[in-house]
């Protein structure tokens, strides 16, 4: 009965948060609904977390977000503010040497008429300033660092209660083991072998990171909603761990085969060499790619069919639009775990074939 | 295309995030929790490779006391039977001693009756003896003098004696 309700909850926000987001576009720029921008504003990283605005009875517009730090690296010089001074865009922030502008959630340098230079070419508009090195505290990051101390909450406590109680599990101990369990007897273990256990730190973290950051992303609001494993720079960065521990960890056996075939004509082994050093480096790229895509694929879809209310301006979708949503999620909640197991699984696997040991000789 | 570029200051963050993750996760909940699942398993085998053992024992056991058993019934039977064996044997003496004894004293007094009759007769011709004297002598006295008398005497004789 409690999980229904946290559930109903989570889906009422979930909606009223997309109708908040959504009207305020509509009503702000008094254009026409644009469903792209809308999509890509919540898929993409931000430097404050937006939480809703509304509109005073003076008319006037309030922005409620969270501010984050603004980190930036420019000429030399590094700069630590809070993404408040940017006044939601608005405004220039003056660091002395650095001018910083902020538009559409990036940052640039403001020219010296303090100002964007701008170069539209038909539909297309392009910005000629200079960039800094951005290493904000963005959204993404801020959602991270909450989901990872969650996670170390959850398992340190769960580790406490191992100790304190060895025998039955318990509370969150006993939601959990079923899934440490699982990376450990049916991902790790069968791959493998008897190196699981050196392994295992590795994968349970892998595993646990994703499914946890892809289950706060489908909760709408504050806690939740960052896109996190549907960006490519953690996907890719997962995926480089990934890459790291397989060929960090591969024996002679691994190499030998990557590198110098055994067992074939030697006029065949470098062009078999370089089919199996493109391998290497497609593994990875497929589990970026495959994360990202999941999770972006997903919220696209959701943010799509909430879309829909406002493309036909009409009431009567909202329970269409809401029973899809109420679906879409479902899945999502299952893409959730899927892709958790499948990045966590192929690391394994490949993992697994880079340490195995020859049985065969050749 | 934003979408698909990576920007550097997630890939940064995310990596000393995750990293320290890994690091933190390893070594305060990783552990612990893997060895005291392991040992629970292995505590949970043991207990039933124990029970497993314990079982076989029990049947073991089981199978013991039946032999036992059985062995008890005919040892049971074994000492019925030889009781009873016993107990023939002492009635059938008992009866063989009867009857000799009842022999015995029925040839004692067969005995006893044979001298007791030798006896009697004994003592009739004894009798008989000293009649037979007596009457002869009467006879033998009377008979000189009447032939009548004679009859008289003899009769008179016999009548005086009496057969006792």
């Amino acid at each position: 009965m409690k999980h229904i309700l946290i559930i109903s909850i989570i889906f009422a926000s979930l909606f009223s948060k997309q109708v908040f987001a959504s009207e305020n576009k509509e009503s702000e720029a008094e254009k026409p609904f644009n469903v792209k921008e809308m999509i890509m504003h919540h898929l993409k990283d931000a430097h404050d977390w937006h939480i809703l605005d509304y509109k005073k009875s003076d008319g006037s517009e309030v922005v409620v977000s969270i501010p984050l730090p603004i980190i930036v690296f420019a000429n030399g010089k590094l700069d630590i503010f809070m993404s408040s001074q940017f006044e939601h865009g608005k405004k220039l922030v003056d660091k002395g040497e650095n001018k910083y502008i902020i538009h559409h959630d990036v940052i640039y340098l403001a020219d010296e008429n303090g100002g964007l230079k701008i170069e539209t070419n038909g539909e297309e508009e392009k910005i000629l300033n200079a960039k800094p090195l951005d290493f904000s505290i963005t959204k993404n990051v801020f959602a991270m660092l909450i989901v990872s101390i969650v996670i170390l909450w959850i398992f340190i406590s769960v580790a406490k209660a191992y100790k304190k109680r060895p025998g039955r599990p318990k509370g969150l101990q006993a939601l959990m083991e079923p899934l440490i369990m699982f990376v450990k007897d049916d991902i790790a273990y069968p791959n493998l072998g008897h190196k699981t256990d050196k392994f295992l730190p590795f994968l349970l973290s892998v595993f646990f990171f994703i499914f946890f950051n892809n289950l706060f992303g489908i909760i709408p609001f504050f806690p939740g909603g960052a896109n996190v494993t549907g960006n490519i720079a953690v996907t890719m960065t997962l995926a480089i761990f990934s890459f790291l521990m397989i060929n960090v960890n591969g024996n002679k056996h691994y190499w030998k085969h990557t590198l110098w075939m055994p067992g074939i004509p030697t006029f065949v082994r470098p062009i078999l060499a370089v089919v199996e050093v493109m391998g290497m480096f497609v593994k990875p790229v497929a589990l970026t790619i495959r994360l990202f895509a999941n999770i972006t694929a997903g919220h696209i879809i959701i943010l799509s069919l909430v879309g829909l209310i406002f493309i036909f301006k009409s009431l009567a979708m909202a329970p269409v639009t809401f029973l899809f949503v109420i679906f879409m999620n479902v899945l999502e909640f299952l893409v959730a775990f899927l892709q958790a197991y499948v990045f966590t699984m192929l690391s394994a696997l490949f993992i697994g074939m880079a340490v195995e040991e020859p049985e065969h000789g050749h | 295309m934003e979408l698909v570029t990576p920007g550097i200051g997630l890939i940064f963050w995310t990596t000393i995030i995750f990293l320290i993750l890994m690091l933190v996760l390893g070594k305060f909940a990783w552990k612990p929790i893997n060895k005291m699942i392991s040992d629970r398993n292995q505590s949970i085998e043991d207990a039933l490779n124990m029970a497993e053992k314990a079982r076989e024992e029990m049947k073991e056991l089981k199978a013991g006391n039946e032999k036992i058993m059985a062995e008890a019934r005919i040892e049971r039977d074994n000492i019925l039977k030889e009781a009873k064996e016993l107990k023939d044997q002492i009635v059938a003496e008992a009866k063989k001693e009867a009857g000799k004894e009842v022999e015995k004293l029925k040839k004692s007094a067969s005995m006893e009756i044979a001298a007791q009759k030798a006896a009697a007769v004994e003592e009739i011709r004894n009798q008989v003896l000293d009649l037979s004297v007596l009457v002869a002598e009467k006879v033998i006295r009377r008979e000189v003098k009447d032939k009548n008398a004679n009859q008289v005497l003899v009769d008179d004789i016999l009548k005086d004696v009496k057969f006792n």
